[in-house]
């Protein structure tokens, strides 16, 4: 099927377009240089903005944690559900929706491809049966590493290369794409006694620091030459204080970068960006934060902005949603994976009036007004930890608002607003910089080639938006881009009409990609069976059991790695 | 008041949704509007005449709008979900969720009402002449408030978990509660004139319950205050004597218990605790 977008106005910041009035051709699910006019199905978009579909690199969509959620919150979707109707079939949404849901209402936003940033390797195969049911949307599947206990014991004995070989198998064996590391080496800790673990402390039993840990998968990854950077979620998240922790950790690989590449993601840095001592003390170190990623190339981060509202929080951080679960008391799932990671679940409110969610709100905006290269920088509300993914066109329009993001200060606690730089911060993002921030630089981090942009050969992932760029002051306006951004008028997904004015029309199976990572073969050759032997004595499955074959996938993308960055 | 009389044509063999049957929806519409409503049957959209034959009126306004509903409808669930004003009477049983979330008007049940009778409600009455069945002025599953306010009158026998989670207004039974009345409860009142199940106001942190009929054991989480002669359920006095108990202190809670005397001489050993 061919089709034409005419008289749209684009913005591509990949190919330098900046809402220019074009015309963009797709044929074959690939965008062209032109296509026949007489044949082609011609699409009026004149003076909407048409965007390359949206790359989301850190949404928690499937897995074992997210059923979690899904199950013990029947309270989040029983008022926000959808009935079957046409393509759709019935789910329910709000903080964890079903897994049909995701893919509909991602779909309505614009976006087309989502990562799902952290699933223990063990309980990867529900992560794909997960992701095989999201409908539309490209996805993929980040495995932690960072308490991995054979991780952990290679590089305490120095044998990187060998745990190259067996992040290689793993990855390949279970269909992950790239190295994720949730507080290296606290979750383990937390199993002997310690809530709190230290960037520089000794992890019990295996003698080696997270420093050690981020430093030798920083390594590995380069080794490898996996697409994606080292995806870090770092220590002592959601502690007063832990700014320092943050950027301990990104300072810790610094000697290890070559050019201008990243080689370390620091994710939902909201998050880890807290000053003070307590919560009584608590403050936004945002400005440090900013300041470092700013003179540093090295390092890319997202936001995981607050929204305030009801929400789930989930992660593989075990013992911080422990602390969490003893500040508030209410529901709390934890889970412990055998040789590998541990997670949590717990229901949170953010509330404006509460001074530390005042202040974690200010927290996120600042790191993305405060950070000069969108490039550097990605949106992100850490979906559902901060809010879910269905307020971003809320965070865009704070981010291109200063009105908007006044609104909400004046109604924040007083001490929040005084203790944060967002009231004195004017910067407003443009769509240019928001189609940045959102797409272009995102599937740049993640490797994706032919995504985020609208160049000749890019895959037909576009969205088109009943907003014109050129009348529209979204400083002023804020509320005309919120609706804009919430119902795409159009969302192309492979060159196939997926939303026609902000409702579901085709829901077709979105691939899911993956690394074929290889290490060389003579040290595969001796770690596999050794990793084997190990298998036995650790695992409650059998080795054989382990691997995910191709064909479970609904959809299966492999990548190949990329050249190893020496 | 406006009468409007719908009559079920025969007992649905699948679930019906009610959410539709309320004065605040049928208020203001003629008789034929309100029988091309549509509803849920099963998975399929019905309309209204599928299921009932419409007689009487509607008025302007909900609040003076009384829609009676003969027949057997233990299929038809969430009947006068969200109403806020008007009257119901249901002369037969009725299934699930009657009054869900309601914040006032009057529904009279003369007949059985199944689970879930006034849950999450905020206001309003609802009266059941029969039995009804579990978590009766609880909330929804997952919610950490059950009903809020407003008054549940059962004449007859309820299932457990009567008043789970709730936090404001007063539930009256006339006949016997399962266990775990009052679990978690937070605030109002239940008052059961007959006897109770184990687990009584298990975890509860505040609120009040009056038992006069028998009841197996108390919590050791719950300590003994007093012997009082009588206390009061919304102003009305009720004779007594009752034990007074307080708890659950696993909980750090201050609900209170007044357990009848006369019916439970095998909490006497209790007794020696009263300071």
């Amino acid at each position: 099927m061919e089709y034409l977008l005419k008289n749209g106005y684009v913005v591509d910041p990949v190919n330098k377009i900046d809402c220019e009035r074009m015309d963009i051709a797709v044929k074959d699910g690939k965008i062209v240089e032109s296509v026949d006019e007489s044949k082609a199905k011609v699409i009026d978009v004149k003076n909407m903005l048409v965007m390359p579909g949206g790359v989301d690199l850190h949404s928690h969509i499937a897995g074992s944690k997210v059923n979690v959620g899904r199950l013990f919150r029947p309270e989040d979707h029983y008022k926000d559900y959808e009935v079957k109707s046409g393509v759709r079939r019935s789910g329910v949404g709000h903080s964890v929706p079903s897994t049909f849901t995701t893919g509909y209402r991602y779909a309505i936003l614009g976006y087309t491809t989502v990562f799902e940033p952290a699933t223990p390797p063990l309980k990867t195969l529900h992560t794909h049966d997960e992701l095989n049911d999201i409908p539309i949307i490209d996805k993929a599947c980040f495995p932690l590493f960072g308490n991995n206990w054979f991780v952990m014991e290679y590089i305490r004995d120095g044998k990187l290369e060998e745990c190259a070989a067996y992040i290689a198998w793993l990855m390949r064996s279970i269909k992950g794409y790239a190295i994720k590391v949730v507080d290296p080496g606290g979750v383990e800790a937390w199993k002997w006694g310690i809530t709190s673990q230290d960037f520089d402390q000794e992890i019990p039993r295996f003698g080696i620091t997270p420093r050690e840990i981020v430093r030798g998968l920083v390594k590995v990854n380069k080794m490898l030459g996996l697409p994606h950077p080292v995806h870090v979620h770092t220590n002592q998240l959601g502690i007063p204080g832990n700014y320092k922790t943050t950027l301990k950790t990104m300072d810790a690989v610094k000697d290890l970068a070559t050019g201008d590449r990243s080689i370390l993601h620091v994710t939902h840095v909201q998050f880890n960006a807290y000053g003070g001592v307590d919560y009584l003390s608590f403050s936004s170190h945002a400005d440090d934060i900013a300041d470092y990623v700013n003179k540093n190339p090295h390092v890319t981060i997202d936001i995981g902005q607050v929204i305030f509202g009801d929400t789930t929080t989930m992660t593989a951080d075990g013992p911080f949603e422990y602390k969490l679960f003893n500040l508030l008391r209410g529901k709390w799932a934890n889970a412990d994976v055998e040789v590998e990671t541990g997670a949590g679940v717990v229901p949170i409110t953010y509330s404006r009036s509460n001074y530390v969610h005042a202040v974690m709100w200010c927290i996120g905006l600042e790191l993305a007004l405060l950070i000069k290269d969108p490039w550097r920088v990605f949106i992100t509300t850490d979906h559902p930890n901060g809010g879910p993914f269905t307020e971003y066109p809320r965070v865009f329009s704070w981010l291109m608002s200063k009105k908007a993001r006044e609104r909400v200060l004046k109604r924040i606690p007083r001490l929040a607003r005084v203790r944060t730089n967002l009231k004195d911060i004017d910067r407003e993002y443009t769509f240019y910089e928001l189609a940045i921030s959102t797409r272009a630089a995102t599937a740049k981090i993640l490797g994706l080639s032919n995504k985020g942009h609208l160049g000749v050969g890019a895959d037909a992932d576009i969205a088109v938006y009943n907003i014109n760029p050129k009348e529209v002051n979204p400083s002023a306006d804020y509320k005309i881009v919120m609706q804009a951004f919430s119902r795409a008028y159009l969302t192309m997904k492979d060159g196939e009409i997926i939303v026609k004015d902000g409702e579901v029309v085709a829901a077709p199976v979105g691939r899911t990609y993956w690394v074929n990572a290889k290490a060389p073969k003579d040290v595969e050759d001796v770690v596999i069976p050794e990793v084997k032997k190990r298998f036995e004595e650790y695992y409650t499955v059998k080795f054989e059991n382990y691997h995910i074959p191709e064909s479970y996938l609904a959809c299966s993308a492999p990548i190949q790695p990329l050249e190893p960055l020496g | 008041m406006a009468e409007l009389k719908l009559k079920l044509k025969a007992p649905p063999q699948t679930p019906v949704e009610g959410e539709v049957l309320t004065p605040d929806n049928l208020a203001g519409r003629s008789l034929n509007e309100i029988l091309n409503l549509e509803t849920w049957r099963g998975n399929r959209r019905v309309k209204l005449s599928e299921l009932f034959t419409v007689e009487g009126e509607s008025a302007s306004k909900p609040s003076d709008l009384h829609i009676i509903i003969e027949g057997d409808l233990r299929k038809v669930r969430h009947l006068g979900a969200r109403m806020s004003a008007g009257k119901i009477t249901v002369n037969g049983s009725v299934g699930t969720f009657v009054g869900f979330e309601m914040t006032g008007g009057t529904i009279v049940v003369n007949g059985d009402a199944d689970a879930f009778v006034g849950m999450g409600m905020s206001g309003g009455v609802i009266e059941v002449n029969g039995n009804a069945g579990d978590a009766v002025g609880s909330g929804y599953w997952g919610t950490r408030c059950g009903m809020k306010g407003g008054l549940i009158l059962v004449k007859g026998n309820v299932g457990t978990a009567l008043g789970c989670w709730m936090k404001g207004g007063t539930i009256r039974v006339g006949g016997n509660a399962d266990v775990f009345t009052g679990v978690r409860m937070q605030g109002g009142t239940i008052f059961v004139a007959g006897n109770v199940g184990a687990k009584l106001g298990a975890a509860m942190v505040d609120g009040k319950i009056v038992v006069l009929g028998n009841v197996p054991n108390i919590l050791p989480s719950f300590h003994i205050d007093e012997i009082r002669p009588n206390t009061k359920v919304d102003g009305d006095k009720i004779e007594g004597p009752f034990y007074v108990f307080h708890g659950d202190i696993t909980e750090g809670g201050n609900g209170k218990l007044f357990i009848s005397v006369e019916k439970n001489p095998h909490l006497k050993h209790r007794e020696a605790y009263i300071f």
